[in-house]
């Protein structure tokens, strides 16, 4: 739709004590710089994403720092490292256990899709297990792709409608139950 | 031939199918049958004194051996107090896959012979425990094995990619 001159000459008679804008964008702003994540870590991955997180690199600087080990208390779930077909049914109950809005963090090749291995053991990609915000390439990826990604994340989630949620569970269910 | 072959060959007699020696790394090669009475010499003898059982794992020759003898268990002795170190295998029939546990002998055997049990479906007889460590239960087969199908896939969720 875009500003009309109405709106324009009505923010301009307001002066600096208004700023007008919509609920989306505000909540979008709000949620984009207090990501907090759950680092679901399977293998080697985690030690870039430790290097990432940890000062030099300073996920902290993007307001995703705080990693909450519930992943009730979480809304970023960070999937880091090859997912076996053991685990899979894990990791989708890890995610149906967040509450909404919930994002996913696609870390590492593996992650991605399978990587390297493509046997009776590994899930090709998690998202055919459950919906990926974000695909973060490499084996591993190093932090400065891991930031992009995350910055990435952030304009997808300050432009996100709030029509989006609830997203609903994961689009598949285990076929055992345990 | 090595001192460890010499004492296996002496103590065991015709348990010993072959042995060889390689850059000073002594392997025997010892009959089913024979085995476990063969393991709990070697481990407390004075002169062998294996009292850590390093490895154990298992290799499928599938397609390049006879059926009689597919598969290879291997067991990898060290010794604290000795400072040496010897191989042992033996071979076991596609037919037959079962062999005794070694757990009785030394109980890092547990966990070892339960990934062989899972990944070539050779059974322990005496294992505490004899069930998968690495797979789940649902899955059907045993995938080191080389008759299993490399493109098989028993996902527990999600389409079978």
């Amino acid at each position: 739709m875009g500003v009309t001159v109405e709106e324009k000459n009505l923010e301009a008679a307001l002066g600096d004590s208004v700023i007008l804008t919509q609920v989306d964008k505000v909540i979008g702003w709000g949620r984009k710089y207090s990501f907090f994540l759950y680092p679901f870590i399977t293998a080697c991955c985690g030690m870039e994403f430790m290097s990432a997180a940890a000062s030099r690199y300073d996920l902290d600087r993007f307001g995703a720092a705080l990693p909450r080990f519930s992943p009730r208390q979480a809304d970023l779930l960070f999937v880091v490292g090859t997912i076996s077909h053991k685990q899979a049914p894990i990791l989708n109950k890890v995610y149906n256990q967040m509450a909404e809005p919930k994002w996913v963090f696609a870390f590492g090749a593996c992650v991605c899709s399978g990587g390297m291995y493509n046997n009776y053991a590994t899930v090709q990609g998690i998202d055919t297990i459950l919906p990926v915000d974000v695909y973060v390439p490499g084996c591993p990826p190093r932090p400065e792709i891991v930031i992009d990604g995350l910055v990435k994340l952030q304009e997808l989630v300050a432009n996100e409608r709030s029509s989006k949620w609830p997203r609903g569970k994961a689009q598949y269910e285990p076929r055992v139950k345990r | 031939m090595g001192r460890l072959i010499d004492l296996c060959k002496q103590k065991l007699g015709g348990a010993v199918i072959s042995a060889h020696e390689q850059h000073g790394d002594e392997t025997v090669v010892i009959h089913k049958d024979a085995m476990l009475t063969a393991l709990r010499w070697l481990r407390d003898d004075e002169a062998t004194k294996f009292d850590f059982m390093m490895d154990l794992t298992a290799v499928d020759y599938f397609g390049t051996r006879p059926r009689e003898e597919r598969f290879e268990v291997v067991y990898h002795l060290f010794s604290l107090s000795h400072n040496h170190r010897l191989r042992v295998k033996m071979p076991v029939a596609e037919s037959d896959p079962a062999v005794e546990s070694a757990v009785t002998v030394w109980r890092a055997a547990d966990w070892f012979e339960r990934e062989v049990w899972d990944m070539y479906g050779i059974v322990f007889k005496g294992h505490p425990n004899m069930k998968r460590i690495l797979l789940y239960e649902e899955f059907e087969g045993h995938p080191l094995r080389k008759d299993y199908n490399i493109r098989k896939r028993q996902p527990l969720i999600g389409p079978e990619n």
